[in-house]
């Protein structure tokens, strides 16, 4: 499954390199949502996928009963998925922002700072 | 003595606060100091004259095994006590020069800071130290060049000096990093007791050009030595001390040091021996083609510099016994001079002596002590600087190579200071008086106590010999590998070459004085050709194709487009990261082919292939946003498939408020035209595919091994006996690693508070 996944996740990280070099800056941003993803589905990739073994501790048990997929990538990966839509919120305000100020979405054309 | 290195530091501190106290004697009691230091330096004196070197050792990294040691010998000895004797005079002298000067607790500040440094660097046993010491002498001399900062020429000539010694202070630090890698040890003490044959190492000539290159610009050296006359744009106190006296002369005290371990090689000796005396002849020459007294000083001092490098170079035992006698008389005489000239100026109102004449009878004080010193200049018995001059033809007749050469730049060089020294002492006393911008009147006693003490030095030295031989002379001789008992100083030496070559001299130069004032349209026209096209001009085309190198790779590599920075980001990582990871383990990488084990997860597989590829090329903004949607929600199912619930829970919450975000806000930007040529399009896809492959194989890569255990078995261990959970992924956010979810919280209330504040700042725009 890994194997799959690594290309999947290859492919996810070209489109969105592709994605940021647009000039439009509406792709840009499609560019780094598929960023956050693609990052995010390799730490779990390479972190080992498991199936159905989540982890989670029986009721009344001390610790889980069978070897658990690891814990700890899933909760950077959570933190991961949170901080990137902070990130992806306040960019797209931005973004909105700055077309109205500049008058346009071509990121070569927002290279002065005096607009 | 780690005290007494850092006391100079420690007054710098407090120096404002006594000058806010008394200004007048601010001087007088920051002079304590280094009188003190004097005093105590001196009181080394006894026990190196008997017993040699002593290595003084403080633990400064104790765990890395470094120490901040001190070498104490001759040598480093006969520096300190010039720094501290002649600072001394020149705090005290300062007070008078800069007396109500808005500015001079600034002054007194850098100039405790750079006498601090000065001995820092002389008496540094550790390389490393030493270094630092060194570059500190640098800044506080840019500092102190540019005292007079609402000055133009004197910033320029500041940053001159500083970019000229920063340049070799760069060399030097490499040179001294193989030094210590050579012989295995960073203390100047251990270096040069080491058995490792320098000159044989294969590193030897880089380490020797760096060194020299080190030196050369500290010092002066030709081509290096423009930047000492413009240094004279510094008020007058700081060109006797650093500009002469002490900082110009910490180039050649590091050859001096080096010279037992280095000075066996040829190389060596034809260089220094070369440019030495290349530098005395050029100084001595440039110094009569000058009639401003300080310019003129200067280049009597860059005369001076070259002749202790060239005897270096020779390294007999003749050229060590005139090296330290020459640096003694030098500096009693050069800081007299300098100190004179600064009266003369602050006196008259002008720096040219061609417009001064007839002020002895003004200045009898001032007069006669000029008169001394200039003798010393001239090498004139009996005064100190005659013996250093003998001394200085009888080494250059030992020479082991250029010896011919050498002679002739000698005997110039010699009538060149010769005029130089009538000029300075004659033109402004005697003669016909002239009338200048002010009227002159005798200098105060703060500014007369340093000339009068170090030339009547100059003369007692001269008849009483046996004091600068054995109290100083010998233990230098010593330090420098030579014979101590061997050195003998005397005035007669009975008729032989160097008086000769003295006599031959001084008649040219008495009759080149005579017609100075006729030569001087001829000379300065040498002096432009010298300007125009000297190493100067050179410097100025460097600094010019500097700034025009640096505008040209600002323009290149902060050309303002994002793609580009992002693919120079993206190109970098693939290459370091690709070639690191062929290298490392290109034979063991295997590209498999997936299994089709799990239909379910292949056909989500499929899912996310097929809108990653959508989004990229569609040119629907809908279209874009409906495909994010479909791949973030296939995301959220692998997470649920593979025994990651909350992940997929917290996906699929994100997702949707993603995409009405999304639609929200999208839909009030353009629509997606397209912008980029077909070129364009293609150079970005060969990019991405680049990056794209290189995450595949890193994955790949990154599953077949492992390294480490994973560290969460603990958490797993803890979380239900300790943390009272049952959510593992739960426990670990809000307890293990509470701290990093604290601050997640603050990031996103900070990009709250940001899309509030831009919305609502778009709301009062259409308000107004």
């Amino acid at each position: 499954m890994e194997t799959l996944m690594a290309y999947v996740v290859g492919v996810m990280f070209a489109a969105a390199v592709y994605m940021m070099l647009r000039r439009s800056i509406v792709k840009l941003v499609i560019g780094l949502m598929l960023l956050s993803n693609a990052a995010n589905l390799l730490i779990f990739t390479v972190a080992g996928m498991k199936q159905g073994a989540p982890p989670l501790i029986p009721e009344g048990a001390e610790a889980p009963a069978t070897a658990v997929a690891d814990p700890l990538p899933q909760a950077l990966i959570l933190t991961a998925i949170v901080i990137a839509f902070g990130v992806l919120a306040f960019s797209v305000v931005l973004i909105h922002r700055a077309y109205e100020v500049v008058g346009t979405d071509d990121l070569d054309q927002m290279k002065d700072t005096d607009t | 003595m780690l005290i007494a290195v850092l006391s100079g530091f420690l007054l710098a501190l407090i120096a404002p606060a006594v000058c806010a106290v008394s200004r007048e004697w601010a001087g007088w009691t920051l002079a304590l100091l280094p009188a003190a230091l004097f005093a105590w330096f001196a009181s080394y004196l006894p026990g190196v004259m008997a017993d040699g070197a002593q290595v003084i050792t403080y633990p400064w990294f104790p765990a890395l095994d470094i120490q901040l040691s001190f070498l104490i010998d001759g040598l480093s000895l006969m520096f300190a006590l010039l720094i501290s004797g002649i600072g001394t005079f020149i705090l005290i002298y300062a007070g008078g020069y800069l007396k109500g000067h808005p500015d001079i607790a600034r002054f007194y500040v850098v100039m405790l800071a750079f006498m601090a440094s000065m001995l820092g660097v002389v008496l540094s046993d550790n390389l490393i130290s030493l270094f630092v010491f060194w570059e500190l002498t640098s800044i506080t001399s840019y500092l102190l060049i540019g005292f007079d900062h609402e000055d133009m020429n004197a910033r320029r000539s500041a940053l001159q000096g500083l970019f000229v010694t920063a340049a070799g202070g760069l060399a030097l630090m490499a040179g001294l990093v193989m030094l210590g890698t050579i012989t295995g040890s960073y203390a100047l003490s251990d270096v040069l007791a080491s058995e490792t044959v320098l000159s044989e190492h294969p590193w030897f000539t880089p380490l020797l050009l760096c060194v020299l290159a080190g030196c050369f610009t500290k010092s002066a050296q030709v081509p290096f030595h423009f930047w000492l006359p413009n240094a004279m744009a510094a008020p007058t106190p700081v060109s006797a001390f650093l500009h002469s006296a002490t900082m110009v002369k910490a180039g050649v005290y590091l050859l001096a040091r080096l010279s037992p371990a280095m000075g066996d090689s040829e190389l060596w000796t034809l260089l220094l021996s070369l440019f030495g005396g290349m530098t005395m002849f050029l100084g001595a020459f440039m110094a009569i083609t000058h009639t401003g007294a300080k310019k003129l000083l200067a280049y009597s001092t860059i005369m001076a510099l070259g002749t202790l490098v060239m005897l270096i170079g020779i390294g007999t035992h003749y050229a060590m016994v005139a090296f330290a006698t020459f640096l003694i008389a030098h500096s009693l005489y050069k800081g007299a001079l300098f100190m004179i000239a600064g009266i003369l100026d602050h006196e008259t109102g002008t720096k040219d002596v061609s417009e001064m004449g007839g002020l002895a009878r003004l200045m009898p004080i001032t007069a006669i002590f000029t008169v001394v010193a200039a003798l010393s200049l001239a090498a004139v018995p009996p005064l100190l600087g005659f013996v250093g001059k003998e001394l200085m033809f009888e080494a250059v007749l030992g020479a082991p190579v250029l010896g011919g050469l050498l002679i002739v730049l000698a005997v110039g060089a010699g009538v060149g200071v010769m005029v130089a020294a009538g000029v300075i002492a004659i033109k402004p006393f005697f003669g016909e008086r002239r009338e200048t911008p002010k009227h002159p009147h005798e200098a105060p006693v703060s500014m007369l106590a340093g000339p009068v003490v170090l030339a009547s030095l100059s003369l007692l030295f001269g008849l009483a010999l046996f004091i600068p031989e054995q109290a100083l002379v010998g233990p230098v001789v010593t330090s420098l590998g030579g014979a101590a008992d061997k050195v003998h100083l005397s005035l007669w030496h009975g008729i032989n070459v160097p008086l000769m070559l003295s006599g031959l001299s001084l008649v040219i130069a008495l009759a080149i004085f005579a017609f100075w004032s006729r030569l001087q349209p001829s000379l300065a026209i040498l002096r432009e050709a010298g300007g125009r096209f000297g190493p100067e001009a050179g410097y100025f085309r460097i600094m010019e194709w500097l700034t025009r190198i640096a505008s040209w790779q600002t323009r290149v590599l902060q050309n303002g487009t994002m793609g580009n920075y992002l693919i120079t980001l993206v190109m970098t990582t693939v290459l370091i990261t690709g070639y690191t990871l062929l290298s490392q383990h290109g034979s063991t990488l295997r590209v498999p082919v997936p299994a089709l084990d799990s239909g379910f997860a292949w056909s989500i597989a499929l899912l996310m292939l097929v809108s990653a590829l959508f989004a990229s090329i569609t040119r629907s903004r809908l279209g874009a946003v409906a495909s994010m949607g479909v791949m973030g929600f296939s995301v959220a199912l692998i997470f649920i498939l593979f025994s990651a619930p909350d992940l997929g829970i917290t996906q699929i919450l994100v997702e949707t408020l993603t995409v009405i975000l999304l639609v929200l806000v999208l839909f009030r930007l353009p629509g997606f035209i397209r912008l980029s040529s077909p070129l364009e399009r293609g150079r970005d896809i060969v990019v991405a595919i680049f990056a794209g492959v290189l995450m595949t194989l890193l994955i790949l890569a990154a599953t077949d091994l492992q390294f480490f255990d994973p560290i969460s078995a603990e958490q797993v261990a803890r979380s239900a006996p300790d943390a009272h959970g049952r959510n593992i992924v739960n426990v670990i956010l809000v307890d293990f690693r509470a701290l990093d979810t604290l601050g997640e919280i603050f990031v996103l209330a900070l990009a709250a508070v940001g899309v509030y504040s831009m919305i609502n700042l778009r709301a009062e725009d259409q308000r107004s």
